[in-house]
């Protein structure tokens, strides 16, 4: 079979994407993780007395923490089977592609394999961030010396 | 009032849920490629001065997520770059994101002090 031939049947083989249900499905799951978020938010609001811009960063705080029980218990792969990108893009999908790469290192020892590894997945979205942070900065620095913007 | 500030962080976050779902399924890209592009869109928002206002508009819905971290890590440079100049963009990149990864790293040690792995990725 030519390379051609094969990539037919694979095509004829592979179920098409179900498009709207995933897309349904990232919708309302995502949603209702940020509407979990937006209740915490105001917990510290009311109760600990942050203001709504301090508020975000313990907020995720307690997100990576949600997500370290659900990875923990082997829940929070059962909720992305399901939801995709609706579990994945919140805050809590980072966290849990952290602490899934650092339990799944124990195996081969706390330096080697939990120190190692904890990042194997999340580390590109450390170093995209950073690196888009940087020139994004850098750029704006330079349009404000130059006199085009203002801070 | 407040159950229009829970509605509206529901359909924000949601919304910005679609666009990675799309993401990976039009585009089929990989998790790791989607939750990249993610970031970078939200650290060039945050350089627009577009991603505050979101923000304030949408609570949760916003700073939830990954597009924050992207957000966070270009606020923290462009606030410490605008009160110290080029060394600042450095210095000020995890001022604001750090507790998302330091929380990461915390707890994903302390998972991995209780719990046993269970074959393929939890």
């Amino acid at each position: 079979m030519d390379p051609q031939e094969y990539q037919q049947l694979e095509q004829q083989m592979t179920p098409p994407t179900p498009y709207l249900k995933n897309v349904l499905k990232a919708f309302f799951v995502g949603g209702i993780i940020c509407t979990i978020g937006q209740a915490i938010t105001y917990l510290y609001v009311i109760f600990f007395n942050f203001t709504e811009q301090t508020a975000g960063n313990a907020t995720v705080a307690t997100m990576v923490f949600i997500a370290m029980i659900l990875t923990g218990l082997g829940l929070y792969r059962k909720l992305g089977q399901f939801a995709g990108a609706g579990s994945a893009v919140p805050v809590t999908g980072f966290g849990n592609a952290v602490i899934s790469a650092a339990i799944e290192g124990r195996t081969e020892g706390f330096v080697l394999g939990v120190g190692s590894n904890m990042f194997k997945l999340a580390g590109s979205v450390i170093l995209f961030g950073v690196a888009s942070a940087f020139f994004v900065a850098l750029i704006k620095l330079i349009l404000v010396s130059v006199g085009v913007l203002e801070w | 009032m407040l159950f229009f500030n829970f509605l509206i962080a529901f359909i924000v976050g949601g919304f910005i849920c679609v666009i990675g779902q799309l993401l990976m399924d039009v585009f089929k890209l990989t998790p790791g490629h989607t939750l990249s592009i993610l970031v970078v869109v939200g650290a060039i928002l945050d350089g627009l001065g577009l991603y505050e206002p979101l923000i304030d508009f949408a609570g949760a819905g916003a700073t939830i997520p990954i597009t924050s971290f992207g957000n966070s890590l270009t606020h923290g440079a462009l606030a410490e770059a605008e009160k110290h100049g080029w060394v600042g963009v450095l210095t000020g990149m995890f001022e604001v994101t750090s507790s998302g990864i330091s929380a990461a790293i915390v707890f994903g040690f302390i998972a991995a002090l209780i719990f046993k792995p269970k074959g393929k990725a939890n």
